[in-house]
């Protein structure tokens, strides 16, 4: 026999496998050891933990090494992880009231409760290449953490309430600038790991579902729908990025255990379109809501950005019905980074069989077009001796 | 590779609610012929797309004295059905095979096994695709409904229409059929000439799809009717005189293939045959057998 595509996998399945980790350890230099690429692959770790659906932040660090960097990759990894894992319990709700925060900002009022904190961002920065970091030595980053001890010392940060403020949306509501958040009482949100999405689907899923897609994804259609194709008009309300506990119910006495802390980010954003739900409201602004592990600012903010066209769209607000992003099946069902790349990946798969299938369809096609063209040439034969007769 | 499952992870990898939970489904869907049954469909370490779905119906009901073969394209050693028999093989150490009527357990992906399976075998399909009604209606919401009003006009439009532009009924695989004579089915990329396989057959049929999260069955016993009209009937790929150039079989879906030979002036020739492949071997071994008593 000769060679066939695709086939005798053991073999080369298990080599291929080892060229893989030959081009990650090609180069013969030092291995990267999870903390550092936790320490200071923030981000990359960030991401693979809110697409991949799980905080972990070490277990992140090694999918991103394993991964070579490649963020659906390692958030891949991570999500087929969960799967392995029994859940024990839920977790108590968690407010974004409790964030202690690093960083907070709000677009919408120039002084808001609690004033502005522009905390660890690149926002302001000059985006040039730091040269300083070739070379970066152990000494350079000892220098770096006593400064920041030095600045911590020197501030007002004395007291227990550092980085607690209040909401500006719960401001905005008391203002009756908002609607309150009761489109359709939830008392167990959907859980979208345990229950297949159906639609038309509840917020919660919405929610679930936004939360672990890929970033880019919702940067695209929210960037559409801001753009022109669509109506969000979003105002930033508040955007926090800081430290949140997490609570369990205590399985005998019920009481509320914190049994740890996650780094979030948190975004709400309110719409210009007034009336969100037709004519038996009082005109009020729309709210969208955002939130990630770790710190995905874009993400969030694309998130609240699609959360708010879509409850306009299902309301049939005043705007925000049209665009592709206000199609909740469309950017829910294809948003999945995770299965969106696997699906398209697949076509790496042979497919002889439905293409031997597909060939046979085209013949039958081509002989009825041949057999089709022939008789109208007789037609018109026909027609001609019939003329000239 | 060891033949000791992995410890780290439980018995056929996912946690056992989770495992329930699709035996739940399946049930369902068993009880249901042709209905699509949404499940939660757990994310696994094999891509979405490339056969999660008929993966977890395996790991949800293999047990420890299960015979389980793989095949992809109708072949045991294509490289997707190597590499889904090798996670399950890790997770649960059980045995394998490549002989049809061996196997407890066959799971595949576009191709039902040319021997008649039996009643103590269960075929496992994966599944990309689900809705049949997608061709006409994408949007799941109104195909649901469709679906509950066995309003299937539309299709019938669509099946019409292909047969007065292009001549035929244009749906090469995923050929739609009715499931019990209620639901319109997907018959996942199987080719044609496995659709009359799944009429009235001994063996059970179970259909996941991973990614679209979906499962569902063709119990046995059940009919299974392709779409056809009264005077445009269905047809397989079948073409009368058809050979397979290995074992010689009439009666089997063949695929075609390059071979590689230098002394012919192309390079090489095509060559069909069975892309049943362990089938095709086993007929083979039989010639030869017979051959030898002969001899």
């Amino acid at each position: 026999m000769g060679y066939i595509a695709a086939r005798g996998g053991t073999t080369a399945i298990l080599n291929a496998e080892q060229l893989v980790e030959y081009m990650r350890l090609q180069g013969g230099s030092t291995p990267l050891s999870l903390t550092q690429i936790r320490d200071q692959l923030r981000h990359a770790v960030g991401r693979a933990m809110n697409e991949g659906a799980l905080y972990a932040p070490l277990l992140a660090a090694l999918a991103v090494k394993q991964a070579e960097g490649d963020s659906i990759e390692a958030s891949f990894l991570l999500r087929a992880y969960r799967s392995t894992l029994s859940r024990i319990m839920p977790t108590l709700p968690s407010s974004g009231n409790d964030i202690r925060c690093l960083r907070r900002i709000s677009a919408s009022f120039k002084d808001i409760p609690g004033g502005q904190m522009l905390g660890p961002s690149q926002d302001y920065q000059i985006r040039l290449l730091n040269t300083l970091l070739i070379n970066e030595t152990a000494a350079d980053i000892e220098r770096v953490l006593t400064q920041y001890d030095q600045l911590v010392a020197s501030g007002t940060t004395a007291d227990m309430s550092t980085g607690h403020f209040p909401k500006v949306v719960d401001y905005m509501r008391s203002q009756e600038m908002i609607k309150p958040p009761v489109d359709t009482i939830e008392h167990e949100p959907f859980d979208i790991t345990r229950t297949a999405l159906t639609f038309p689907c509840s917020r919660s899923a919405r929610l679930q579902s936004l939360a672990q897609s890929d970033t880019g994804c919702l940067l695209t259609y929210a960037y559409s729908s801001v753009r022109g194709y669509g109506d969000a008009h979003p105002t930033l309300a508040e955007l926090r990025y800081g430290v949140m506990p997490v609570a369990v119910a205590h399985p005998l006495t019920g009481e509320a255990i914190t049994i740890g802390e996650i780094d979030v980010t948190e975004c709400e954003t309110v719409s210009k379109a007034h009336s969100v739900a037709g004519s038996d409201d009082k005109p009020r602004f729309n709210l969208g809501y955002g939130f990630t592990f770790g710190h995905g600012e874009v993400k969030a903010i694309s998130m609240a950005i699609l959360d708010s066209v879509l409850t306009q769209a299902k309301a049939h607000g005043l705007s925000g019905e049209s665009g592709p992003a206000a199609n909740e099946e469309f950017v829910l069902l294809h948003s999945d980074g995770i299965e969106a790349s696997g699906f398209t990946a697949h076509y790496k798969l042979p497919h002889y069989v439905t293409f031997e299938a597909d060939l046979k369809v085209l013949d039958r096609s081509k002989s009825h077009k041949s057999q089709q063209a022939i008789s109208r040439i007789e037609q018109i034969n026909a027609r001609t001796k019939e003329v000239l007769s | 590779m060891s033949d000791t499952p992995e410890q780290l992870y439980n018995f056929a990898l996912i946690d056992e609610d989770s495992k329930r939970e699709v035996r739940r489904q399946l049930l369902k869907a068993i009880a249901l012929p042709g209905h699509q049954i949404p499940f939660a469909s757990r994310d696994l370490p094999i891509a979405r797309g490339w056969g999660t779905g008929g993966l977890q119906i395996t790991m949800a009901i293999i047990t420890g004295d299960d015979i389980l073969k793989v095949i992809d394209q109708g072949d045991d050693e294509s490289v997707n059905a190597v590499n889904l028999r090798r996670l399950l093989q890790r997770t649960t150490g059980i045995q394998t095979t490549v002989n049809t009527k061996a196997a407890t357990i066959i799971q595949t992906r576009h191709r039902i096994p040319e021997e008649m399976m039996t009643r103590d075998q269960i075929l496992v399909l994966q599944v990309p695709m689900v809705d049949p009604l997608r061709w006409v209606e994408p949007n799941l919401e109104r195909a649901t409904v469709m679906h509950g009003e066995s309003d299937y006009g539309r299709m019938w439009v669509y099946m019409y229409e292909s047969v007065v532009k292009a001549g035929d009924l244009r749906i090469a695989t995923q050929y739609p059929v009715i499931v019990d004579g209620r639901y319109m089915m997907d018959t996942t990329p199987i080719p044609r000439w496995d659709i009359p396989k799944l009429h009235m057959a001994e063996t059970l049929f179970l259909f996941g799809a991973g990614r679209e999260k979906r499962i569902y069955a063709v119990p046995p016993y059940t009919t299974v009717e392709p779409l056809q009209f009264e005077d445009y009937r269905f047809k397989t790929e079948y073409i009368p005189g058809q050979k397979c150039q290995r074992c010689g079989a009439e009666d089997t879906f063949l695929t075609s293939h390059f071979v590689v030979d230098t002394q012919h002036a192309n390079g090489g020739h095509w060559v069909s045959s069975c892309s049943d492949s362990s089938y095709c071997d086993k007929r083979i071994d039989a010639n030869l057998t017979i051959q030898e008593a002969n001899s």
